[in-house]
This record gives C-alpha cells, structure tokens and sequence, in this order.
C-alpha cells in the first residue's frame, strides 16, 4: 500500500525540526539554570552568616592576583594606541589632538574592554576549574552534607569579589595604559606629562570616564556568575573540569562583549 | 590505633527504650534520565541501630544515602528525618536537619586544599563559633586520636592513602557529634587489616553514641560484624531485611547466590 503523498515532506520537516528543537531546548535550559543559580547565589549573599574571610581571600586571588597581568596589558595597549594615533593623526594634521584620543581611547573603550577580556580569561578558567575540580571530586556535595550552602561559602564571595575587583584593575590598567602611551609619545616629541593631562582631560567631566568605569562591575558580575555557575555545574571528571574551564573563558568573553554594546549605549543616553 | 584481635561476630543490641525512629524512608522512587534506580524503597532506621545496605554495584546504595542526606529529592515517596519530610525543605532548613547527620562519601571527598586538621575542623568552624580556637583545635586532636590519625593534623589529603583518607572522613563527620551517621562503602578498597580496624572503630562508635546508622556496603563480612540488621538491594527493591540468617534463611534465588560469593 503506498504512503499517504504528505509523508515524505513530514519526514525531512521532522529530520531538520527535532536536532533544532533539541539545541533551541538546551539554550533554554541552560539560561533557566543560570537564573535559578544566579538568584540562589543572591539570596546567600545577603542572608546571614557572611563568609567574610572568604570574600577577602577572593579580593585578593582576583584582584591581588590579576594586577600584574592588567597593568602589563595595559601598558602594551597603551603604546600600541599612542603609535597607531600618532601616525593616524599626522596624516589628518592633527596631532595635538593626541593627548585626547589616547586619553579618551583608554578610558572609555580600551582600557575597560581589555580589563575585562584578561580578567575573564585569568580568573574565569580559574575559578570554572577550581570548582569544577571540587564538583566532580564530591568536595562541593561535601560542605552541603556539612550543613554549609555552597552558593554561600563558594559562589558569592567570588562573584562579589569580582564585582567589586573590576572597576579598581580598570583604574590600573588606564593609568599603565596613559603612562606608557605619553612615554612612548614622549620618545619622539617632547611632551611633558603636566602638558599631556592637561591636554588630554581638557572639558572633561566625571561622566565622561566614570560611567565607563564602574560599568566593569557589570563585567565582574558576569565573569563570577558565569564561571561560578559552569563549576559547580560540571560533570565527567577530567574532561568535564576542562570543559568548564573552557566555558567560563568563551562565554564570560561572550557575554562581556554582548554587554558592552548594550551598556555603551546606555550611558550615552543616561550619561551624556 | 590497637590492632586487632577477634572481632566480635555480634554486634550490641541498642539499648532499651532507644527505638526513636531516626530516619524512614517511605516509598522511594528515583530515575536518573531513563534509568529507574530506586523502585520503591521502605526503611527504617532507630536510635542505636545500624542497618547496613547490601547489593550489587549499581542498584542504588548511594543514591539511597544521597536521598537521605537531602543530595537528591526522590521523584515520589517521602524521606523522613525525625518524623520531618526533607523533600521540600529550603537549602537552610535543610542545613538545620544536616546539623544531626554524619556523612562519610564513597571516596571521603576531603577538601583538598586544606590540611588534614583543617578538614576536620571545617564544621566545627562554620557551626561551633561559641568554642574558641584552642577548644576547636581541641576537639579536632581527639577526633583524629579516635581516628588513629592523632599527629598527622599538618599533612594534605594528597599525602595520605586512600585508608587514612577515610578515617580523616570518617573524623569530620564525627565533628559535630551526629545522631545520624551515613557510610558509604567505608571498608572499599581497603586491605583486610584496615578494614578492620575501620569496623572495629564503628562499632565502638555505636557503643559510645547510640547514634542511628546506615552503611552501604557490599562487603557481607563487614556487614555482618558492625549491623544489626541488613537489607538487601536489588533491581531497585529491598529484596530481603532482617539479621543475617534471615538472610540465610531466604529461599529467593538471588538472596542465595549473594550468600554464596562469600
């Protein structure tokens, strides 16, 4: 007896529909454990008893720790800026300007953009790892069988470390950036530093930096929420620590970026 | 540790009037995916007893201890810890009720980045902030003694066996002085002098504390020294409980060649 002449189309309609359906499911499931995390990791942090000795241990594994890496990339983007800017601005007759463009170029795109990228891919694959080692070994199973709750012990220090780390490693790296930018100008034209910023804040008002500044808070809520959150979710031994590892990188960067765009343009409504 | 001798192929009997039901578990299912672990558990544990949990790999003795430490919820039935449902209980309440239970994990799950002391002491520190550092050190030198890990409180959980690993576990889950105490496998992969001295070390917790115990286990002679009772597991259901000869006495098939390995 032959198929009904509809048959074959639903077929192929059912061989594209069901892997896409799958993939569609898992984002959605993936962003509904995020929210359930994220909202069980806020209610511990503002609920006593406050692991403060672990916040401080995490300002400085974020902060501490990451400095010298932020300021040795802002140093680099910094010069990488003032030599790019010198010659774009040469061609255009515009070279007083520079002062401004680098100060301006650091502050409010590089130096919070780059801050952000490094510190996610220090901090992010170190604490997706660490706590995806403590999953998979039964250690975070351990201080909940202890009567302890994990997303208070583990995951909201970290995030607020984070949170409160970023727009002070972006202070950092701006002035290494600034710093490193008038000395590589300095090196070719005389300019005093005192010349240089006045110069470069010349009409400059706090809205003009600050916002960008404090908006790395953002990234540091997304960098320990997404790290926080792939650790102690992990499963598969070895091979699941890496994953996680690999995650909190590729989707904290992921998301930074995503929020940047977003956040960008909220200030310049709001701001300015 | 004292080494040991005869152990005793009886174990006490709780004492009289202690039968406050501890933990009963009721009915429990639980599926992981397709898979149905747990196809309608009932237990039930009182003070002073030790009821040790048998069965092959895979049929879901840990689970079963994860469902009652509040690790898992059970798709039906109910986990009653002193009478209470653990079910819907928030991570809070739950932390209250996990105040009175003991758990020693499958591989002791140490803490790896802290000292042997550090890692017992780690309740103590989150729960007991009325005693000071002195009484917490303390307490943490009798535990390790009681242990027969007394000297070794600076040593990291990567520098010691598997063996001395589970006795470290076994003193953090002592640390809060429990009513319940969870074992899972605490003699597996442990040479036969250990083992033991592990069972040994259990039943004189038992005559010490009269607490309500539940041992995973699918060594039959470890069973048999420390338990009162013992259940059998298989295909998600208690096949058979009771004492040891009721065992023996069991004419089910596979009660019968469980025996016979041993």
């Amino acid at each position: 007896m032959d198929a009904p002449p509809g048959e074959p189309v639903k077929a192929g309609w059912a061989a594209v529909a069901a892997p896409a359906t799958g993939a569609v499911n898992s984002v959605l499931e993936w962003f509904g454990e995020l929210g359930i995390f994220s909202w069980k990791a806020l209610c511990a942090a503002v609920t006593p008893p406050y692991e403060w000795r672990e916040l401080i241990r995490q300002l400085d594994e974020v902060g501490s720790k990451s400095f010298p890496l932020v300021a040795l990339a802002g140093a680099a983007i910094g010069v990488v800026i003032s030599l790019e800017a010198r010659y774009s601005l040469s061609r255009f007759g515009a070279k007083s300007m520079f002062p401004a463009t680098l100060v301006y170029s650091v502050v409010q795109v590089m130096g919070p953009i780059l801050t952000g990228l490094v510190v996610s891919g220090r901090v992010g694959a170190g604490m997706g790892a660490e706590l995806a080692s403590m999953k998979v070994t039964e250690q975070i199973d351990a201080i909940e069988a202890s009567a302890i709750n994990p997303y208070r012990l583990l995951a909201a220090p970290r995030i607020l470390a984070c949170i409160l780390m970023l727009p002070l490693l972006t202070l950092a790296a701006d002035a290494c950036a600034l710093l490193t930018g008038w000395f590589a100008q300095a090196m070719v034209e005389p300019l005093s530093f005192h010349q240089f910023i006045n110069s470069g804040f010349n009409g400059a008002t706090f809205n003009s930096f600050l916002p960008q500044t404090f908006k790395t808070a953002v990234y540091g809520l997304i960098i320990g929420v997404i790290a926080c959150f792939q650790g102690m979710r992990t499963r598969g031994g070895a091979e699941g620590v890496g994953r996680a590892a690999t995650n909190s990188v590729v989707l904290a960067s992921l998301f930074l970026i995503l929020a940047d765009v977003v956040l960008v343009k909220l200030i310049l409504v709001v701001f300015q | 540790m004292a080494p040991v001798h005869d152990l005793p192929t009886e174990q006490a009997e709780p004492e009289q009037g202690a039968g406050a039901l501890f933990v009963a578990v009721e009915d429990v299912h639980k599926t992981f995916g397709t898979h149905r672990i747990l196809k309608g558990i009932t237990l039930r544990v009182s003070r002073g007893e030790t009821l040790a949990v048998l069965g092959r790999s895979g049929t879901g003795k840990s689970v079963l201890l994860r469902l009652i430490i509040g690790l898992e919820r059970p798709d039906s039935g109910a986990v009653r810890i002193h009478g209470q449902d653990i079910a819907g209980l928030t991570l809070d309440e739950m932390g209250a009720i996990r105040k009175k239970m003991g758990f020693l994990f499958q591989h002791a799950a140490l803490y790896d980045s802290l000292t042997v002391g550090e890692n017992v002491g780690f309740p103590l520190a989150h729960h007991r902030r009325d005693l000071s550092q002195a009484e917490r050190m303390e307490r943490v030198k009798q535990l390790l003694v009681e242990v027969g890990m007394g000297g070794d409180q600076e040593k990291m959980p990567c520098d010691i066996s598997g063996g001395m690993q589970k006795r470290v576990g076994l003193a953090r889950a002592l640390a809060l002085e429990p009513e319940i105490l969870l074992l899972d496998e605490p003699t597996a992969g442990l040479d036969p002098i250990s083992s033991g001295e592990i069972d040994e070390l259990i039943l004189k917790l038992q005559r010490e504390r009269q607490m309500a115990s539940i041992v995973v286990t699918h060594d039959l002679h470890s069973a048999r020294t420390i338990a009162n009772r013992l259940a059998l597991l298989d295909l998600g259901k208690v096949v058979v409980e009771g004492a040891f000869e009721d065992l023996q006495q069991s004419d089910i098939g596979f009660v019968q060649q469980f025996l016979k390995q041993w």
